[in-house]
């Protein structure tokens, strides 16, 4: 049994953990990371990348704005390019009532400082002549972007190491609780840490961790679908996705395209095992088609999925514990945690350290599942395969 | 799938494998579904060599060749055969087809799935072998077999197999010009493997014969080769440079066939449930089986894709899984025949140990690499730029991290050339056994798939 | 990038012809060059008999041609006239096939680039 002790203790070293810890240690606070395999190891690595602020979530918008802002900064901060493009993302309406989504949204993103603009066919067709003509109106956002999430935990973790954040990895924790004023955590491989703040970043297990505390939330897994072509000559800069996520393409510099498509399909949180079904794939390379003709005939040379926890109301947890001083929630970013990690990061150090941020987060109380939900069932139907959601 | 005819019995590969398992299944009353890549059946072994070269080679005249060839030719209208369609993936009791890389639009579901997937060149980059005129041993033996071509005028057959024995007394046969063989394993090696080898002892016969046959007609044979090189001249194969024990040469040569043995197809199995686990003798991952080729439930694998053994044992072997799978079926097989035949196969794999061990996977060779070499030809990235990577990781060492930050491995040949060589290399550099860093995850398709034609009309 | 004739003595080709097949012969272009070859042959077998290499590598911008011949390390794809890839080794040449090293101009794609 090894004995440790630190300040804050971080369960998850994911994108979540990975910056909490990165601006609590820029702050000067001791910080320690347990990871029950390698940072980044799980959704952080595998996820599509896609640093989206159009079509949040209106109050998830402050974060979102100010995650962009330090993504914008993270060659300088992480020492190295995690391929950070601000490409702006496209979302093509085909239907009249996707037209009127993106229109409203348009308007009420406004208020929150967001500008999107909203493009009629033929500016479509002469900006980005490769989109099928059955695209109606879209809406282009000029500050979204996309990354390489497979490098942005690695990098930090290189920054946490020359900042003296201790990273136990190959760590799984089977159990915290309070101690005193502070918390105790035990480990299968035989660590006992005892910290004076707990951050529950647990990704798709963070459920667990909150249950530990009295806190049960309806959180469930999925895997999202996503598949890469081989490397074709750069001719689209943008993400595009359809309205209604049915499709999403990107290409990178390099020049694979990257596809991903809703609904999800099942993950299991507990083998640690998510794969892109095949049926999937099927319906996934023909919508490519339909939306891009000039990708026929390119090959599709990969699929993946990941574990990702979801909320019923689809959005994530954020805040204090509701039962626990001394205990932060920030896990089930319910598909969309990405863009927003650097943010999160930011907002946690300063409710952690100052007991306030500028950047409000209470709609993503851990508590709100207290008061009855309405849950959009039609919504979660378009997101999820049948047999997913479990709430 | 129509149950009228039974249950559903989907075999892939139409190799010798395939092509016994489904002799056993129609024997036994049964329709299976024969599912091959090739335009011709045969698998690699047992190539049918395209009657319109006019070419006649010894191999094709063997007895186990034209009796392989019967079989199927008897088969054929009794079996569902789909040739030119590769299966992408499995899932869900389910086989995804592509024909000719057009996907087909649902999945074929099966009741039991036999795997004969074979298998294909295990390669030991070496500096230069992205050079034009630089093939694997199994592609210069397709090229001849298939199109009638040598590689080059002045062919190096490199590496350590049995195949580079066969495939130079190919070319002499056929009538290529200067054929010459250049073994990184060293005689002596040979030597002290012979009596395992000599566990099917037709195995040693041919081999001793094939040897005796290549100096007979004058074939210059270096053994003991280290260090090999290739040089160009415009992007184009000019000679090798080498050391011989402790001399070093150079030759003169306009192409080079690599090959170090076999590495199998294993990412179907993988896919539909079965377990790997890391085979000391042939230097990879093989699937977990029980004595008769049972891999998961309602699985069943076979041939050089389960194990190494070679084109007799793969019959063998197919002929087993067939029978385990009629076992299971509930169909009452003849016990006494089973065991004959698990007998003779085991008695080729011992033999295939054998030449495992006096053709060695070079693994002391990858540490001598030099940086600048190409290890993923498809995403051009260099040894040293895995090894960096390699030493670079904290705790989990696994090959698919270093995949992830190199992108060694992520290119359209889904780490079939590389990803034994990118293990060994990274093993090397962090001084840990090379099963250690695991293999390659597959992930599905298990090869290229097109994206289709729009299915929505022009406005 | 050359492109010879079929004399057999002279070819800046890579492969060589041990023996010729018994059937007719089919004439097809490879970047706008003519060239000869015999039904039943692969391209590979079709274009690397007469030129010294079918593709110029993406990333490393090195000529290739082929490696594998059997269909496994994807690095004998060219371009079919009509804007489809195929592998140089696993497809039949026909006659009349206009192939090509480099991509045809598709929408959106900016310039002609190499496979």
């Amino acid at each position: 049994m090894t004995s440790r002790r630190t300040e804050i203790a971080i369960i998850g070293g994911g994108a979540m953990g990975a910056w909490t810890a990165f601006h609590l240690a820029r702050r000067g606070a001791r910080v320690m990371i347990v990871e029950r395999s390698f940072p980044g190891a799980q959704a952080s690595g595998v996820n599509y990348g896609s640093m989206r602020i159009q079509g949040r979530f209106l109050p998830q918008l402050p974060l979102s704005l100010r995650a962009q802002r330090i993504w914008e900064e993270s060659e300088r901060l992480l020492g190295t390019d995690v391929e950070f493009r601000r490409t702006g993302h496209l979302h093509v309406a085909v239907d009249a009532a996707q037209q009127a989504k993106i229109e409203r949204y348009a308007a009420d993103a406004l208020a929150y400082g967001l500008g999107v603009e909203i493009l009629a066919p033929a500016a479509i067709r002469r900006r980005w002549p490769w989109i099928a003509p059955h695209a109606i109106a879209a809406s282009w956002s000029a500050i979204d972007g996309a990354v390489n999430p497979r490098l942005v935990v690695p990098a930090l973790a290189a920054r946490l190491a020359a900042l003296d954040v201790a990273v136990l990895q190959g760590r799984r924790v089977t159990g915290a609780e309070r101690l005193g004023a502070g918390f105790r955590l035990e480990t299968a491989e035989g660590d006992v840490i005892e910290a004076d703040m707990l951050v529950n970043t647990g990704g798709a297990w963070g459920a667990d961790v909150a249950a530990w505390f009295a806190e049960p939330v309806p959180m469930f897994v999925a895997g999202p679908s996503e598949m890469v072509t081989e490397p074709l000559p750069y001719f689209m800069q943008p993400t595009l996705q359809i309205v209604d996520g049915s499709i999403v393409i990107r290409q990178v510099e390099r020049g694979n395209v990257i596809i991903a498509g809703h609904p999800r399909g099942p993950a299991d949180a507990l083998k640690m095992r998510a794969r892109m079904p095949g049926a999937k794939t099927l319906t996934n390379l023909q919508r490519v088609a339909d939306i891009i003709p000039c990708l026929s005939g390119a090959s599709i040379i990969r699929s993946w999925s990941g574990i990702e926890g979801y909320m019923p109301d689809m959005i994530p947890i954020i805040g204090p514990s509701a039962t626990t001083p001394g205990l932060w929630h920030a896990f089930a970013f319910s598909g969309h945690g990405m863009q927003l990690c650097p943010g999160l990061g930011a907002v946690l150090s300063e409710l952690i350290l100052d007991g306030r941020s500028e950047t409000p987060v209470g709609a993503f109380a851990i508590d709100r599942f207290r008061q009855t939900q309405t849950v959009d069932e039609d919504y979660l139907r378009q997101e999820f395969d049948a047999g997913v959601v479990k709430a | 799938m129509s149950h009228m005819d039974g249950p559903g019995i989907v075999i892939v590969g139409a190799g010798p494998a395939g092509i016994g398992a489904a002799d056993v299944l129609v024997r036994a009353g049964l329709r299976p579904v024969l599912i091959d890549e090739g335009r011709r059946p045969g698998g690699q072994g047992y190539r049918k060599s395209d009657p319109t070269l006019g070419l006649s080679l010894g191999y094709a005249r063997a007895a186990n060749y034209k009796r392989i060839h019967a079989v199927f030719t008897a088969l054929e209208t009794q079996i569902d055969y789909r040739p030119e369609t590769l299966v992408w993936s499995v899932d869900g009791r389910a086989a995804y087809l592509a024909e000719r890389g057009a996907v087909v639009d649902a999945g074929l579901s099966y009741d039991r799935l036999i795997l004969a997937t074979g298998a294909t060149d295990k390669i030991a980059p070496v500096p230069g072998w992205t050079l034009t005129g630089v093939y694997t041993l199994g592609g210069a033996q397709v090229i001849l077999k298939d199109q009638g071509c040598s590689i080059g005028r002045k062919v190096v057959f490199y590496g350590s197999s049995p195949l580079l024995y066969l495939a130079a007394a190919q070319y002499i046969e056929a009538g290529a010009g200067k054929v010459t063989i250049l073994d990184t394993t060293p005689f002596a090696r040979k030597a002290a493997a012979s009596l395992k080898i000599a566990r099917a002892p037709s195995v040693l016969c041919n081999g001793v014969a094939l040897l005796a046959g290549l100096k007979a007609r004058g074939v210059t044979i270096v053994s003991g080769v280290s260090g090999l090189r290739i040089d160009g001249e415009d992007g184009r194969v000019a000679g090798v440079s080498f050391q011989a024990g402790r001399r070093p040469m150079r030759l003169d040569c306009d192409a080079v066939a690599i090959g170090h043995g076999l590495r199998a197809e294993t990412q179907l199995a993988e896919l539909a449930g079965a377990e790997l686990a890391y085979d000391a003798t042939f230097d990879q991952w093989l699937p977990r089986t029980d004595a008769d080729g049972r891999a998961a439930d309602g699985l069943y694998l076979a041939g050089d894709g389960a194990r190494i053994g070679g084109a007799a044992a793969a019959e063998l072997a197919g002929r087993v899984a067939a029978m385990a799978c009629l076992a299971d079926l509930g169909r009452s097989i003849d016990k006494a025949e089973l065991i004959r035949l698990r007998t003779r196969r085991d008695a080729y794999h011992a033999s295939q140990e054998g030449l495992a061990q006096a053709f060695a996977w070079p693994r002391h060779a990858f540490a001598d690499l030099p940086d600048e070499t190409v290890l993923c030809r498809c995403e051009n990235v260099t040894a040293g730029a895995v090894r960096a990577v390699a030493r670079s990781l904290e705790g989990v060492s696994d090959i698919n991290r270093v995949k992830a930050l190199t992108r060694c491995g992520m290119g359209r040949c889904q780490a079939r050339m590389c990803g034994l060589a990118a293990v060994e290399v990274a093993a090397a550099a962090r001084q840990e056994a090379a099963e250690a860093l695991t293999y390659y995850r597959p992930q599905p398709p298990v090869k290229p798939i097109f994206i289709p034609e729009p299915a929505l009309s022009e406005v | 990038m050359e492109h010879g004739t079929d004399k057999m003595g002279t070819s800046p080709g890579q492969l060589h012809r041990l023996c010729r097949r018994r059937t007719p012969d089919v004439t097809f272009s490879f970047d706008g060059v003519a060239m000869h070859a015999q039904e039943g042959d692969s391209l590979l077998c079709a274009i690397t008999t007469l030129a010294s290499h079918l593709r110029v590598h993406e990333f490393d911008g090195r000529p290739r041609a082929g490696f594998c011949g059997m269909g496994v390390c994807q690095d004998c794809w060219v371009w079919i006239e009509g804007g489809h890839r195929v592998r140089a080794c696993t497809t039949q040449v026909r006659e009349g096939l206009r192939v090509t090293t480099r991509g045809p101009l598709l929408p959106g794609m900016g310039a002609e680039t190499s496979a």
